[in-house]
């Protein structure tokens, strides 16, 4: 090489260097406006809205039927695969059990690198090496992990940038939801609600790990709320717990949402601590069970509205929150969708936190009636005797969908499923179950199989007389149910539409559906073996469309036949 | 279910760690009166407490474990119980839980014992009469198969002594609806052109249903082809009081209660 082809070279690498460095890949700007970039997954939940609606329209309810199978990509490690991955620009980034992540090809599924965070031996969580997936900014990717850590990572080489500590793995702290990046900071919560942790939602600068706010969902003394954790009686029995918003629990292990216009980031909060025996815990137990509104420079709450005061079913409120403008009554508001844990669907002002409606999606007894402000007249069944919905809910963390295009909100629900609850008294010992509970599942003969809460096996042998699954579309501003997509098991799927009115969504059987998400009639079908418990998404590489499923260990991509 | 090789020879360990004559005389069984009755309730505390988040009270709700079985895919002996406990299974939802010894024995004992701690109010009697009894006079081979013997039209009863309790199991003998699962209902099916399937179900989904029929078949049928689907909730099986006197009850439970599936 002479030495003026030298300098040309180098100076075309220097050029090429150069532009490298500036393109950032995913800038706030991108992210704000996520939902509408068609072609990518930016975000956990589609967009800030957390809508999980796809303006993509290639994929339809008439094509639908010649969707197949384009490349799949398999974990190593057994166990429900909860993750929902990014795309961005042709590459997805995934995680994969205990904390992996995952650089691939998006078009072909082959792998650019692989990251393995080295865990603490100590690792106490609930169900399992849950992880949820990523967040994105820049050339960074931000994963949460089991045992309490932020890490930073890099988008092209797969090695960390930084590392912070959230919280006391040790304790039970974990993080299992995928960060949430506004502006410049990452966001997460953290696990543990089964282990008597003090819950919060913390930010992190996103160039430095710095811990920039934290949120207490479960408030000190002389904070606002504090007095919903009220003092013992003096002669109490059985056991009351005089600190108990200590161990008051209000775990957050789903992905928030955030509204850039309102600068409002919000929250589901989890279950109070300890989950069943609610005695010892008096008093209505902020912010548990709750959906908390953050001001996302300062952590500072807005508002909070509170589900189920002073839980005693574990009716955690850790659901996706679904941001909506809709109109409510002739009026277009800035709303807030929820079909929670406790069976209920609601719809919230989101500026203010105001309740607007309240009403069922699946059988419930635990409460009849809502007063003016929300507040729910709770019905607490006679012992023994059987509470709808269930331990696991109506419905659970799985992601739900709105679709701005049918104005319909679509949820999977777990129907005719209830538990006979029982508490009793457990005091604090840290790192060990702090549950408190005496459950009996609801099932017609003693014995007999009862649905397995977390994960299952290839055979139903529980039945429908355990309880069923269903896909329900119900108008987002009257929650009045369109349609209903019933399953013979239940599921823990997410759900997907598109602009195209296409919904796809799992289950436990292992199906992957294509649903018209106006009628509710199956377009398509396929039998992928194992349970499905993630959220699909769909994107788009070389003007074709694509379509994820995990099935199991497998991730499955799909698209239309050429 | 068959014997597992490993399975006999540690209980024989097990069985001789702890001798008793009970254990002698049938070292195929795990006796319960080896595990002493106030660690098997310390031990059913602690797991209403510490283990009913995943695995349920009935130890059934991790799909493909269940704990009453007193089979476990990870441990055979009770040292193998109390390192899984311990230490957990690297990669699944079992995690390490930081237990002192006597919980640990405790939870060990409960777990041996989970499926006959409610006894009810059963009286037992005697296993061998019980063998004949189900032969002979009660005909039970005609609809429940054991080991290599009997059809294969109503549940297997091998392991049943492992899956249902003692109260349970009377309770079939005299009121069999009331205790029948609900996977074993009767069902017919028919088809679009007109033929009849009778069976029990083994399996179903949103679409499909896998059967075995009164023919002793394997049948797998998609929903959308079916012109009916019904699931009976009576059961084919008859009430055995007029066959059986109290005492012969006592002796057929005895002997369900030995049937373990090893």
């Amino acid at each position: 090489m002479t030495r003026r082809s030298t300098a040309a070279a180098l100076a075309l690498l220097l050029t090429a260097a150069a532009s490298y460095r500036v393109q950032a890949q995913v800038t706030y700007d991108r992210l704000v406006n996520a939902a509408r970039e068609s072609r990518n997954w930016l975000i956990y939940s589609g967009g800030y809205f957390s809508n999980r609606y796809s303006p993509l329209t290639q994929i339809t309810p008439a094509n639908a039927k010649n969707l197949e199978l384009k490349w799949m990509y398999q974990a190593a490690v057994a166990g429900a695969w909860q993750m929902t991955p990014l795309v961005v620009d042709g590459v997805m980034y995934l995680t994969q059990r205990p904390n992996d992540v995952v650089a691939l090809d998006a078009k072909s599924g082959r792998v650019f690198w692989i990251y393995r965070y080295q865990l603490d031996p100590t690792q106490i969580v609930c169900c399992g090496a849950n992880n949820r997936g990523l967040a994105i900014l820049g050339d960074t990717l931000y994963m949460g992990t089991l045992d309490a850590h932020l890490v930073a990572i890099d988008t092209r080489s797969g090695r960390p940038v930084w590392n912070t500590r959230v919280g006391d793995n040790k304790a039970g702290y974990s993080v299992t939801l995928a960060p949430l990046v506004v502006k410049d900071k990452v966001i997460v919560g953290v696990g543990g609600g089964e282990y008597g942790i003090r819950g919060y939602v913390a930010a992190y600068d996103a160039k430095s790990g710095r811990e920039a706010w934290r949120f207490y969902t479960i408030p000190g003394p002389d904070e606002a709320g504090f007095d919903t954790w009220k003092a013992c009686p003096p002669d109490a029995k059985p056991y009351c717990d005089s600190e108990a918003w200590k161990h008051g629990g209000g775990s957050v292990w789903v992905t928030g949402s955030y509204d850039p216009a309102l600068n409002q980031t919000y929250w589901g909060v989890g279950n109070a601590g300890p989950d069943w025996n609610a005695d010892q815990r008096p008093g209505d137990n902020l912010y548990t069970d709750s959906v908390v509104a953050l001001d996302a420079d300062t952590g500072r709450l807005k508002w909070h509205y509170q589900f189920t005061p002073h839980d005693r079913y574990d009716y955690d409120s850790v659901q996706v929150p679904v941001l909506a403008d809709i109109t409510w009554r002739g009026t277009p508001i800035k709303a807030m969708v929820w079909a929670n844990r406790n069976g209920n669907f609601y719809v919230l002002d989101r500026e203010i936190g105001r309740f607007l409606l309240g009403k069922p999606f699946v059988k419930v007894n635990w409460m009849d009636t809502f007063d003016e402000r929300g507040r729910p007249h709770q019905t607490v069944q006679p012992a023994g005797q059987p509470t709808w919905p269930g331990n696991q809910g109506g419905t659970n963390w799985y992601s739900p969908s709105f679709s701005p295009h049918t104005g319909l909100f679509y949820v999977s629900a777990w129907e005719n499923y209830a538990t006979i609850f029982g508490g009793t008294p457990v005091e604090y010992q840290e790192g060990r179950n702090f549950g408190g509970g005496q459950n009996r599942p609801l099932v017609p003969v003693p014995g007999a199989p009862s649905l397995p809460g977390l994960r299952r096996g290839p055979i139903n042998n529980w039945t429908e007389a355990a309880a069923s699954g269903a896909v329900l579309a119900l108008d987002a501003a009257t929650g009045e149910q369109k349609w209903r997509y019933p399953m013979t098991d239940v599921t823990d799927s997410g759900i997907l539409t598109t602009a195209a009115d296409v919904l796809f969504t799992g289950g436990r059987e292992g199906y992957f559906h294509a649903i018209d998400a106006k009628s509710g009639s199956l377009l398509w079908k396929t039998n992928l073996g194992a349970q499905i418990v993630s959220g699909p998404i769909t994107y788009e590489v070389d003007g074709k469309q694509y379509v994820t499923a995990i099935s199991g260990l497998s991730l499955c991509v799909f698209g239309l036949r050429e | 279910m068959r014997a597992h090789p490993f399975l006999s020879s540690a209980v024989l360990a097990l069985a001789l760690a702890a001798p008793s004559a009970r254990a002698a005389q049938n070292p195929a069984i795990v006796p319960p009166g080896d595990y002493s009755p106030a660690d098997i309730a310390y031990g059913s505390r602690i797991y209403d407490a510490q283990c009913t988040t995943c695995h349920g009270a009935n130890g059934d709700a991790v799909g493909g474990v269940n704990l009453r079985s007193g089979t476990f895919r990870n441990a055979i002996t009770d040292l193998d119980l109390a390192r899984v406990i311990t230490n957990g299974i690297q990669g699944t939802g079992m995690q390490a839980f930081k237990f002192d010894p006597s919980e640990v024995t405790g939870v060990v004992a409960y777990l041996r014992n989970m499926n006959s701690v409610d006894r009810g109010s059963a009286k037992l009697g005697d296993a061998a009469r019980g063998k004949t009894l189900f032969d002979g006079k009660g005909d039970c081979a005609r609809c429940h198969r054991v080991g290599a013997q009997g059809s294969r039209v109503a549940p297997d009863l091998s392991d049943i002594g492992a899956q249902r309790s003692a109260g349970s199991l009377q309770r079939s003998l005299v009121d069999p609806a009331s205790q029948m699962m609900p996977i074993n209902r009767p069902v017919r099916a028919v088809l679009r052109n007109g033929k009849v399937i009778n069976g029990r179900r083994l399996n179903e989904d949103t679409y499909t249903v896998q059967l075995i029929d009164d023919q002793e078949k394997l049948v797998s049928l998609t929903k959308s082809d079916l012109r009916e689907f019904t699931i009976l909730t009576t059961s084919p099986m008859p009430s055995f009081t007029a066959t059986f006197s109290a005492d012969e009850l006592s002796d057929v439970v005895a002997y369900l209660l030995s049937l373990k599936g090893r």
